[in-house]
């Protein structure tokens, strides 16, 4: 006559927790008659049953639960505290075959980590999250959790919690019950052998859904904390049955799986180096120099530090952008630095670019600008000063009167404003007027021809970059920035 | 067909004496012991192993991994 084993240790555990320092090396770690050892029974055993153990990740959480990793022989993430749906979510998504469990107590959950879950499960990320709510913060040592009871003493709460300063104990399900995305939402308990098996019976499902990839399920589960509670096994259970679960029904509060179809994975994630990169920066212009390619030329052997001011809305940031995106398709080294109000319209916007041979040490311009473009009169008012005495100044005819300024300064005024919005019809090719306006100036500033014609090239190399997919935006730029270049030729 | 016969079996040095499995088992096998194991705590014995009905309740009541075994024979 032989034997089987009808009951014992799941495969889904380590044989021996090698993991775990000491000498016990077949137990877990948690207190007597802890109710995590319960919950990681029945889900070592559902993962087991599933056949999902090696894309299995599962994310331990901060508390006591901590070293979930010692005993699971699955994929498992350590993250910081609270974090488990929010890194979830990271580990899901970039690895979709895998399958993710979000393991939590109610102080990870609960409290520090309350808004990262919601926003999982509103999201819907295909993830169970197993909840362990046991009314305390168990791995310090029982103090007040947003699960527990009014009138319960913890170490932080002496003379009870009172719901007056205290506030009343959270219900995670019925609060995620409220969301549109979830699919599973059920709250059990660990007590007698019926509320086991109900509770066995709800974790199986949380780890089909998970397999068939059905969306966000949540298992709450009510479960004994003896220790910190000062209470028997049989005190504790008692305590639940007749106290907990009078704020913690228990219950499905929904199950959508049986109607949605099993889950598709998604199109597969991008990880080569070079795709990425291809996807990121396009290379669709023939024109672009080689990768190697350095600009010989005297003329930009000084650093080009540009500032740009308007008002929000003419296109100060893109005009930057732009200028930037050329230097950088010429391996000049870039650095562009924005400065603008919260409003999308209306307000001060400036930005600052530099473009050097050498490395850039700061991105911020505060003196010592050797170019200026100013759109407007406040911004003329306030970064005159950062120009110096023998720098460029490009403003707009009409919105910038001019103060007396130095001889040496040179100053090239141009309507742009009106150009682009008279001429080329709309207002906001200003800016790619003004950058036709700055090629002529660099020209007669003594840039030679082959870099006055590679400017213009790059311009068009930067527009198609940025525009390549609306023909009509490229060519209406480059006209605007032929207007400005014939404007002060 | 005769009855399923079950046979339950403590490894004593895994007990951690919450005595979850006392209250549970419907044939009161399983009691309190009084001889120490290697972790501090007071196993639980279990008496006529054999009389096991092999409902699983003190298996699923215990939280540790492989402090219970229930075999059935085959």
């Amino acid at each position: 006559m032989s034997e089987k084993v009808k009951f014992g240790r799941s495969k889904v555990f380590f044989d021996t927790f090698h993991r775990r320092p000491g000498p016990i090396k077949k137990n877990m770690h948690y207190c007597p008659g802890c109710g995590h050892g319960i919950l990681h029974k029945l889900v070592a055993e559902a993962i087991e049953k599933f056949g999902i153990q090696e894309n299995t990740t599962l994310i331990a959480p901060v508390g006591c639960a901590v070293f979930a990793y010692y005993y699971f022989n699955v994929g498992s993430i350590s993250v910081p505290h609270g974090r488990a749906p929010a890194v979830g979510t990271g580990a899901g998504r970039a690895n979709p075959e895998s399958y993710v469990i979000s393991y939590q107590g109610d102080g990870d959950l609960a409290a520090i980590g309350f808004n990262e879950f919601l926003q999982a499960a509103n999201r819907g990320e295909k993830m169970t999250v197993f909840f362990v709510n046991n009314s305390n913060y168990g791995m310090t040592g029982g103090q007040m959790a947003p699960t527990t009871l009014p009138g319960q003493k913890t170490t932080t709460s002496p003379y009870g919690r009172n719901p007056e300063t205290e506030g009343y104990p959270t219900p995670v399900c019925e609060i995620v019950n409220s969301l549109t995305a979830p699919v599973y939402i059920e709250r059990v308990a660990l007590t007698t052998p019926a509320r086991i098996a109900a509770a066995k019976k709800a974790v199986y499902k949380g780890i089909q859904n998970l397999k068939e990839r059905k969306g966000f399920s949540l298992i709450e589960v009510v479960a004994p904390c003896p220790i910190n509670l000062k209470m028997s096994a049989d005190q504790v259970n008692e305590f639940i049955e007749k106290q907990m679960l009078n704020y913690f029904p228990l219950g499905c509060l929904r199950d959508k799986t049986a109607e949605l179809p099993e889950g598709k994975l998604p199109p597969p994630v991008i990880r080569e180096e070079e795709a990425v990169r291809e996807i990121l920066f396009p290379q669709r212009n023939e024109n672009a120099v080689a990768d190697n390619f350095r600009n010989t030329s005297e003329f930009f052997d000084q650093e080009l530090r540009v500032k740009i001011g308007g008002f929000g809305g003419q296109g100060v940031l893109s005009l930057g952008v732009m200028l930037a995106n050329m230097a950088r398709l010429r391996n000049f080294n870039v650095s562009w630095m924005p400065s603008y109000g919260p409003e999308q319209r209306g307000g001060a916007a400036c930005c600052a670019v530099t473009v050097s041979r050498k490395a850039i040490p700061s991105p911020i311009i505060d003196r010592g600008g050797n170019l200026l473009i100013a759109m407007t009169q406040a911004a003329f008012d306030k970064y005159i000063g950062e120009l110096r005495e023998d720098g460029i100044l490009i403003y707009d005819h009409t919105a910038v009167k001019l103060p007396e300024l130095p001889a040496t300064m040179k100053t090239y005024g141009i309507d742009a404003l009106d150009i682009a919005g008279n001429q080329l019809g709309n207002s906001k090719f200003a800016n790619s007027v003004l950058i036709g306006a700055l090629a002529a100036v660099l020209a007669k500033n003594g840039m030679n021809e082959a870099d006055q014609a590679d400017f213009s090239r790059a311009f068009a190399e930067a527009v198609e970059e940025k525009f390549g997919k609306k023909p009509g935006a490229v060519e209406a730029n480059i006209n605007a920035y032929n207007a400005g270049l014939k404007a002060l030729q | 067909m005769a009855a399923k016969k079950f046979r339950i079996e403590v490894t004593a040095d895994e007990c951690k004496g919450c005595y979850r499995c006392v209250a549970v088992c419907p044939k009161k096998l399983i009691s309190r012991g009084k001889e120490l194991n290697i972790q501090g705590y007071f196993p639980v014995i279990v008496d006529n192993p054999g009389n096991c009905i092999g409902c699983g309740s003190c298996f699923y009541q215990c939280p540790e991994p492989g402090a219970i075994t229930i075999y059935e024979e085959e």
